[in-house]
């Protein structure tokens, strides 16, 4: 689980070019959107389609997106249990 | 008619135009075959959150239309135009090697989004909440004259009081080494490719220092021996003769077709400067747009760098200048201006 969520923290980082944060910088409950990492809707599209394409894991469901982008620690543990790569 | 004035000029190129107080004196030759821009720390006029999607040219344009509307005094302009040859290159090449690489599934928004030819003047004017006229000219090497020409109207008709203005073009990673091999299988280009961006805001209000731009031309095509008889009609129907021009800016690129450049500058007699710029700024579709900036900023100072010179210079006083710049013989703009 602890390798997924420094990997999430890598790609999250290269995928949404946030150059001013490194990997130290997201504590595993921050918040992604809002406050925390101040992610928005376009965001969510990027993380929607590296779900698909890093881990097989398909959203249809635009609420279900709201409570799995909540944190890293969140979003770990739901790709653990529903991943198909 | 209205006149139409040059309040501020603004450009980040391969030199260090942006910062510095124009003099040129400590330009640098360009000795890759690709020129990147001197570029400023962005963040010091965006955003992080703006700032950490935008490819090269967006930051290149938005820092100049920023600092541009700044040294006019300009909150809103009433019109935002740009013009660019190949708008966003760095995030298209991005979206299509991606649709390749993943075989045309799993497509990310962002450089779809930011791909789009318009995406500088938009995010100028998102940057501004502007909702004023915004136009981008797409026109090759015409395309900054044709947003050019568009402000000069909205200022010449008093439908805008104020219009930001610029030409951008950003170098991208892969299509421009295609356009090197073709250029070089010509005997074309031989000045480095570069990239760049340049913003004026125009006025009809004459101010201190405001450059009038009195006329500007195009043409799709001309040939070779058309050039004086344009160049002369140029000048009469501005109530100019060609002893009357301080100084001429020529685009030369040092491709074969700098036979027209040739045949423009025969024109003028012995007191009129010659000058050229690509040898320091490079080629690209909106590198006239660095001409207007360089221009403007010699009448400005009403000092030539030697860096431009090209053969004569003998002017001590500079009042009127002309532009041409032309690309493989065509797209074709004649710029007048004058203090």
């Amino acid at each position: 689980m602890s390798n997924l969520k420094q990997e999430l923290k890598e790609n999250i980082i290269e995928l949404l070019n946030l150059e001013e944060f490194s990997v130290e910088d997201i504590n595993d409950n921050d918040a992604l959107f809002g406050d925390g990492l101040g992610l928005d809707s376009i965001d969510a599209l990027e993380l929607m389609v590296m779900l698909d394409k890093d881990y097989g894991i398909k959203l249809t469901d635009p609420n279900e997106g709201k409570e799995i982008f909540q944190s890293i620690a969140v979003l770990a543990d739901y790709i653990e249990k529903n991943r198909s790569k | 008619m209205k006149a139409c004035y040059i309040h501020s000029a603004v450009s980040i190129s391969a030199q260090n135009t942006f910062e510095t107080v124009f003099n040129l004196s400590e330009s640098k030759p360009l000795t890759s075959r690709k020129a990147n821009s001197n570029h400023p720390p962005y963040k010091t006029y965006i955003a992080p959150a703006a700032l950490r999607r935008m490819a090269t040219g967006v930051k290149m344009g938005v820092t100049t239309g920023k600092k541009a509307l700044e040294k006019a005094n300009i909150t809103m302009p009433d019109a935002v135009l740009t013009g660019t040859g190949m708008g966003c290159i760095e995030d298209t090449e991005t979206f299509l090697n991606t649709i390749i690489a993943n075989e045309e599934a799993y497509l990310t928004p962002t450089s779809f989004i930011q791909s789009t030819h318009n995406t500088v003047g938009a995010q100028i004017a998102l940057g501004l909440k502007c909702k004023a006229y915004n136009n981008t000219y797409v026109h090759g090497a015409l395309s900054f004259e044709s947003a050019l020409l568009d402000a000069k109207l909205l200022i010449n008709t008093d439908e805008s009081q104020s219009v930001l203005v610029g030409g951008v073009d950003e170098l991208g990673k892969e299509f421009i080494d295609y356009t090197i091999l073709v250029e070089d299988q010509n005997n074309g280009v031989k000045v480095p490719f570069s990239e760049g961006a340049s913003f004026f805001v125009l006025s009809s209000e004459k101010q201190e220092k405001a450059i009038l731009l009195n006329s500007l031309k195009t043409y799709s095509n001309l040939t070779e021996q058309e050039i004086p008889k344009v160049l002369n009609a140029f000048l009469l129907e501005n109530n100019y003769q060609t002893q009357d021009i301080d100084a001429v800016i020529c685009g030369n690129n040092g491709s074969v077709s700098d036979s027209y450049y040739n045949q423009a500058r025969a024109v003028f007699p012995i007191t009129t400067s010659q000058l050229h710029y690509k040898h320091l700024f490079g080629e690209f579709f909106t590198a006239s747009a660095i001409g207007l900036f360089l221009g403007v900023s010699i009448l400005q100072n009403q000092h030539i760098p030697d860096a431009l010179v090209l053969g004569d210079y003998s002017k001590n006083s500079l009042k009127t200048i002309v532009l041409y710049n032309q690309f493989n013989g065509r797209d074709h703009s004649f710029i007048l201006l004058s203090i």
